[in-house]
């Protein structure tokens, strides 16, 4: 058994632990939450010199090729960095999109601008309040163009181009929706940023105006594709929540040995040790969920499905009780502004929410065991 | 990143399997794979004595104790060899219970402290499964606290006489060998003036009783020592250098890896899916499907952190930390998961006669039984102190009773 990255995989972890350390400190994420820029442009411009945001994407489309195990690890040090850029929007959703249902031509025009970091993407799905759902899609396309407004869309209003899940049936079923993919520079759409709980990544609303929209993928096959994108974003944003709660578990051990109370270190106080121990065996668990959620994703195996919604549900977990219980070992210190434990604890609910929520996916993987229970 | 055995672990793998398929007391399969959690025991046939039959059998065949050295009755294998062994056995595993103190923990301390004529003598026929071994550390005044036991050895000439009492034995009742940690000077601090033997279970003033628990079941034993004479030879380690022995007998408990914990949500998530309430199945009940998936990635989580550690050994290398959390994750959710498959039972979940309760009284005897699970071999709160110290580097605690000898340390409250 080999249930491991690879030494070629770990090297490449530690190449952009480097890179992110030096690129992506909290000084830029915060210049980005205090609102000074809308993400970090330089940030962006050196993972696509680092070859990292093509690193799934093929090289006859401009992508390094090297595969989904690689673009886990550098997802996972994204996520400890608190990266203050447009990737998840851009290489786990609009890019993965492309490649399950793009035309080659679609392909063509924009996986090698990905990889470049010249074009971001985004993908556009949601109406307002409600988790993912075929229902919850109001949208209409009709003659080529779309009217209607999504919201949120993450890093809607720096995005080049969205991917668009809209109505074009009204049988009540899956096969009423279909994908579109939308030039937001060409006219026809408005964009507008959201105030949202993590500012160092933007949330935004797309008004639709008559925009021209090309299909991607067939008609009717909308959500079908959508579910396979959504399951495979699951095990990338595992992996950055995995390495934000590794990181948050960090902070408040070093802290727990730094602070000194009633004489001692407040780390040798059980109440303290006890809270710490905690986030690590919630760290653990999700690491190790992440890790199955990895291997069904490089190797496309059937358990995809299951093994995503696994992954996405121990990671939120593990994201959101680490970044909390960071905050309370801090104590009052760590409910400043000027203390990065909020920045952790932001960006860990904002990302327990960014592909649905935690209900929505405790229901998807049981529906998956009972299928598999059921087959 | 794979699931698949290396060419020579495929090798022993299908080795291991067509013996045990030889080999195996096959007519017991059915009841040993029905059989829950805690202790288990077979309608018509004696545990023990089923044990002891497939133990001989393994160490004639070369399949016991796999780690260990050939000439102390083991097969000189590589730990993740041993792995894929626990996997191969299977439901067989269980029948090791009585075995499994005496080949993880008390034979590797002979091995490391004993003489050579002892470990000749002893360690064979502890692998052959002839002679049963247990552990005597716990006692009433010392649980978490194990180097505050008070059982005493006083020399006498060539001997050691011992007085006083251990608690929490499994398997006294049975066992032919101990392996017993007694205090030899009360006046130096209580971790300096312990020494470690073992001894004869039949050696006379040795009384073992068994401890009734509170869900009914007895399964561990109180062992009283009243002046029993145990010879020097049987010393392990120095006088006063116990507590190091017992270090060495400790780390090789939480070896356990790849043996899987149960955890209970196999149980429940059968049984919510066949569960139908005056709502409609249970399963489809928003609140029910939230609580199992919750269980189940904390299931799937454990499974895959033990796989992660056999990754390692299999690559030759030591596992990492991260298995220290299995017994923690697991201990708690069979508790809740007990409770919560009551609770969905309404005002009928008080039952436990398997012929009227639900699932056949399982999640009843779960409740009742599943406390033991989170203070047996380290409680909770002591593993959650072993994660912060020794894997988050976390200081130790202050201890009051460090640098006192042992006979000041307070023994009673306020």
């Amino acid at each position: 058994m080999n249930f491991d990255f690879s030494d070629d995989q770990k090297q490449l972890r530690d190449q952009a632990r480097r890179f992110l350390a030096e690129k992506s400190p909290p000084r830029a994420v915060r210049a980005v939450l205090e609102g000074k820029a809308d993400y970090d442009r330089e940030l962006w411009k050196g993972l696509a010199e680092m070859g990292f945001l093509g690193v799934a994407i093929p090289e006859e489309f401009g992508g390094t090729g090297a595969g989904y195990l690689e673009l886990c690890v550098i997802a996972e040090e994204l996520g400890r960095a608190l990266a203050p850029v447009p990737f998840a929007s851009t290489v786990y959703l609009a890019a993965e999109a492309l490649l399950i249902a793009g035309s080659v031509e679609q392909k063509q025009k924009w996986l090698p601008k990905i990889s470049s970091g010249e074009a971001i993407g985004t993908l556009a799905l949601f109406e307002g309040t409600g988790n993912p759902s075929p229902k919850a899609i109001k949208i209409a396309a009709s003659n080529g163009t779309l009217s209607g407004t999504k919201k949120p869309v993450a890093d809607g209003a720096i995005a080049d181009f969205a991917i668009v899940a809209a109505r074009t049936g009204n049988s009540g079923r899956e096969a009423d929706i279909s994908l579109f993919l939308v030039d937001l520079k060409a006219g026809g759409v408005t964009a507008k940023p959201l105030q949202n709980v993590d500012p160092s990544r933007q949330q935004a609303e797309l008004a639709f105006d008559g925009a021209k929209a090309e299909p991607l993928g067939a008609a009717g096959e909308g959500w079908s594709i959508l579910s396979r994108v959504l399951d495979r974003a699951a095990v990338l944003i595992a992996f950055e929540q995995v390495g934000g709660a590794d990181r948050a578990l960090e902070m408040g051990r070093d802290y727990a040995l730094d602070r000194i109370a009633f004489g001692r270190p407040i780390g040798s106080f059980q109440a303290i040790k006890h809270i710490l121990a905690d986030m690590y065996v919630s760290a653990t668990l999700a690491r190790s969920n992440c890790y199955y959620g990895a291997w069904a994703l490089s190797t496309d195996a059937g358990e995809l499905a299951e093994a995503a919604a696994a992954a996405r549900i121990s990671a939120t977990q593990a994201f959101q009780h680490c970044a909390k219980q960071n905050i309370q070992v801090h104590g009052g210190m760590g409910f400043t502004w000027e203390f990065d434990c909020h920045l952790y604890y932001r960006r860990s609910n904002a990302l327990a929410l960014a592909l649905g929520s935690q209900s929505y996916w405790e229901d998807q993987l049981i529906d998956r065991m009972r299928q598999k229970n059921a087959a | 990143m794979n699931f698949d055995d290396t060419p020579q672990e495929a090798e022993f793998r299908a080795k291991a399997r067509a013996w045990i398929d030889a080999n195996a007391p096959k007519q017991y399969e059915q009841e040993l794979t029905k059989s829950g959690l805690g202790r288990i025991s077979l309608k018509k046939a004696d545990i023990v004595e089923v044990g002891k039959a497939w133990q001989k059998k393994k160490a004639e065949g070369g399949w016991s104790c796999l780690t260990w050295p050939k000439e102390y009755g083991g097969r000189g294998a590589t730990p993740i060899e041993k792995v894929i062994w626990q996997q191969e056995e299977g439901v067989y595993g269980k029948l090791t219970q009585p075995f499994q103190i005496g080949e993880g923990m008390c034979g590797p301390t002979v091995m490391a402290y004993g003489s050579e004529d002892d470990k000749r003598k002893y360690l064979p026929k502890l692998a052959s499964g002839e002679n049963i071994w247990c552990q005597l550390f716990s006692e009433p005044a010392g649980g978490s606290d194990v180097a505050g036991l008070r059982t005493r050895a006083e020399k006498d000439g060539d001997d050691w006489i011992i007085n006083g009492q251990k608690i929490w034995t499994s398997g006294a009742h049975y066992s032919d060998y101990g392996l017993l940690i007694t205090r030899t000077d009360p006046n130096v601090p209580k971790h300096k003036g312990l020494t470690m033997f073992f001894l004869d279970m039949k050696s006379e003033g040795v009384e073992v009783k068994p401890i009734k628990q509170a869900n009914g079941m007895q399964e561990f034993n109180e062992v009283f020592f009243t002046n029993v004479r145990i010879p020097d030879s049987q010393r392990l380690g120095n006088v006063g250098d116990g507590w190091n022995v017992s270090l060495t007998t400790l780390m090789n408990e939480r070896m356990s890896i790849g043996a899987r914990l149960a955890t209970g949500f196999p149980e429940i998530f059968a049984f919510c899916n066949d569960l139908v309430t005056d709502n409609g199945p249970a399963i489809d009940d928003p609140a029910v499907r939230s609580k199992l998936a919750s269980w189940a990635v904390k299931a799937s989580g454990l499974k895959y952190t033990s796989y992660r550690s056999i990754s390692a050994l299999s690559k030759g290398e030591r596992p990492g930390p991260e298995n220290s959390i299995g017994k923690l994750v697991a201990g708690p959710m069979l508790q809740d998961i007990a409770a919560f498959a009551m609770d969905l039972e309404g005002a009928a979940g008080v039952f436990t006669d398997p012929a009227e309760a639900e699932a056949g009284g399982s999640f009843q005897a779960m409740l009742l039984g599943s406390p033991s699970m989170r203070i047996a071999g380290g409680t909770d709160e002591i593993l959650r102190n072993i994660i912060a110290e020794r894997v988050l580097g976390l200081p130790g605690d202050i201890r009051v009773d460090k640098d006192v000898p042992f006979n000041q340390i307070p023994t009673k409250g306020r």
